[in-house]
């Protein structure tokens, strides 16, 4: 499979991607535009769990705090008037590695099943957390009513503007990523993964390196929730509800755990389905469930394990 | 606050504490002996809960409702398990979390689809609605001191079985060594199936037991599972004495934080901020106190596996 199927994989991939609004403007489908716009926001999110979870082991079930958090990051700022972009998505990303920091220092010293648990509940505690927040919104959330501003530099209340901010930003995530595992930083992190006596014993604690990735992962998928929160104008608990952190692991699976286009083809595959499923049926989870359980049964190299030239990044 | 309300307060942190033990006696078997994660562990005490609304309705009788409830919860745990989850002992965490994350959307959507979305609430019979005076000027519903009693024999119960009869045996030795069993002659999967259906009758019965306390709706499990999984990292994964103590700390420290961490902090700070940090810190409180503990012994207080 060389490196010939993958540039073939990748530029198709990009121009395809770069020629969905034209073309859904000219069959006059907005739709389309908005659903491949949270495909690759979810993306980003998968993006950045790919990398403690495909490249580190690190089995995180609280991924989902981090989306909750940027997302609270914008809508609390806009809630007191800040719409600068320039100020909402660094504090967005800033504070969601704040927490992940907090919470991966207790975490990482743990592993396996207590891992698993571990992020579970403290994801909980920050969905408590933002429950009982009634001055923004408590159990309903609250609304955002002005998008991110970058003092006219893009306008995001545009819907084409917005997909290409998240295109680029979601490129810009993949080659990040890619570029942290390739690195000495990565070859760390993947060894500690496949061995960790080993790479104790020629002389690497694993627990700063696996605590580093946790919190670039943390502050990229603030970034994701940032995103979520000007695609949906809509900030509720229900951005870190334990389901959502269920669903990115899902799709980080789907897509080909650590490989470099897994999270996108997971995110596109998941989300396609259930709005699918959901057009179909008000009950799609009663479909959506058993479908998982398949997949997780008889379908282990993830899609990207299918495609030619999707396995690397 | 008086020395009645304190200890009324206390006997219902005994009381959640008991019915999160049934729950991570379950789990945490399920977890010592196949080494199975199994989130769908709340979902079951929702099948307990529901079949047992229905079989009540359905006979009249709530005892008689409450048996059928626990005897569907250990079918479904049965089916389940012979279904879907027996391939994937050998599969590693990520897809057996997967896996019964699945389990969970489809229970909770099938409970919606037969006995819809909204909650469904229970009425006691006559003779577990009064009241017990417990000393002057304090009273407790029978019903859940009932909880608290049937609750501590499961416990009993649980520990003679384990330790004391032969089965209990077959389940430790299951525990430590699965190749080395079934070479001396046992049916190993019978013996896993009837383990995770017996965990899952616990799930049913603290799931039947709440019913009548807090709303049977969809999503039900999830909410108790969460706290559950503090429990047994509090108390230390497949160790049933954990599995005790870890309930009972954290049924106690949660019920307690709710009812008067308001108040409390209302005489420290100013009585309008402690109204909006206390209900936040009320429902943080369990996840604070696993993080401490996983600070001093990241294995939990009883950290023996099988045990």
């Amino acid at each position: 499979m060389g490196s010939r199927a993958r540039v073939v994989f990748w530029s198709a991939a990009i121009v395809l991607l770069a020629l969905l609004p034209p073309v859904v403007a000219a069959l006059k489908e907005p739709f389309y535009l908005d659903l491949m716009r949270r495909v690759m926001i979810f993306a980003i999110a998968a993006i950045s769990l790919n990398l403690i979870l495909g490249y580190g082991g690190l089995v995180s079930f609280g991924h989902a705090a981090y989306l909750g958090i940027g997302g609270y990051a914008v809508g609390i700022l806009a809630f007191y008037g800040v719409y600068s972009g320039w100020l909402q998505w660094p504090l967005a990303m800033g504070a969601s590695a704040l927490v992940a920091l907090a919470i991966g220092a207790v975490s990482i010293r743990t592993s396996g099943i207590y891992f698993i648990m571990i992020t579970l509940a403290f994801t909980q505690m920050l969905y408590f957390l933002g429950v009982s927040l009634e001055m923004f919104g408590g159990d309903d959330g609250m609304r955002i009513k002005t998008r991110s501003q970058f003092s006219g530099l893009v306008d995001l209340s545009d819907p084409v503007a917005f997909y290409y901010v998240v295109l680029v930003l979601m490129l810009a995530s993949m080659y990040l990523v890619h570029r942290l595992v390739n690195s000495r930083f990565g070859m760390v992190l993947r060894a500690a993964k496949s061995n960790e006596a080993r790479s104790r014993a020629i002389g690497f604690s694993p627990y700063l390196y696996r605590l580093a990735a946790f919190v670039i992962a943390g502050a990229l998928c603030g970034l994701a929730g940032a995103l979520l929160a000007n695609h949906t104008a809509y900030i509720t608990p229900d951005f870190m509800h334990w389901t959502r952190s269920g669903e990115i692991m899902f799709m980080v699976i789907l897509g080909g755990i650590a490989t470099g286009a897994g999270p996108l083809l997971g995110a596109a595959v998941l989300l396609v389905v259930e709005s699918l499923l959901a057009g179909w049926t008000e009950h799609w989870q009663a479909i959506l469930g058993p479908l998982l359980i398949l997949s997780v049964i008889f379908f282990r190299r993830g899609l990207a394990g299918v495609l030619p030239g999707a396995r690397d990044g | 606050m008086t020395f009645g309300l304190v200890f009324e307060q206390l006997l219902n942190g005994v009381q959640f504490g008991v019915m999160l033990f049934l729950m991570a006696a379950g789990l945490t078997l399920v977890f010592g002996i196949m080494n199975l994660v199994n989130l769908a562990h709340g979902s079951l005490y929702m099948v307990g809960a529901y079949l047992a609304v229905a079989a009540t309705a359905w006979t009249g009788n709530f005892a008689l409702g409450a048996a059928l409830g626990l005897a569907g919860a250990l079918l479904v745990g049965m089916v389940v398990e012979v279904v879907a989850l027996r391939t994937l002992y050998e599969r590693d965490h990520l897809d057996q979390v997967l896996a019964t994350f699945g389990l969970i959307l489809f229970f909770n959507e099938l409970v919606a689809i037969v006995w819809g979305r909204a909650a469904l609430y229970t009425s006691l019979p006559a003779w577990l609605q009064g009241h017990v005076e417990l000393f002057t000027g304090s009273r407790y519903p029978v019903y859940r001191g009932l909880v608290i009693v049937v609750g501590l024999l499961v416990a009993v119960a649980l520990w003679y079985v384990v330790t004391r009869t032969r089965i209990g045996m077959l389940v430790r030795a299951g525990a430590s060594n699965r190749t080395m069993v079934a070479a001396l002659g046992v049916n190993i999967r019978l013996l896993y199936t009837v383990v995770f259906g017996f965990g899952a009758a616990l799930a049913g019965l603290a799931g039947l037991m709440a019913g009548p306390i807090y709303a049977v709706q969809p999503g039900m499990g999830e909410l108790i599972l969460i706290q559950v999984f503090v429990v047994i990292v509090i108390g230390g994964i497949g160790s049933i004495r954990g599995a005790l103590v870890g309930a009972l700390v954290v049924g106690i420290v949660d019920t307690l934080g709710r009812a008067f961490l308001k108040p409390l902090l209302g005489s420290v700070i100013s009585p309008p901020a402690a109204e909006a940090a206390g209900p936040a810190l009320a429902s943080m409180l369990i996840y604070l106190l696993m993080a401490v503990v996983l600070a001093v012994r990241p294995e939990g207080l009883f950290s023996s596996r099988g045990s």
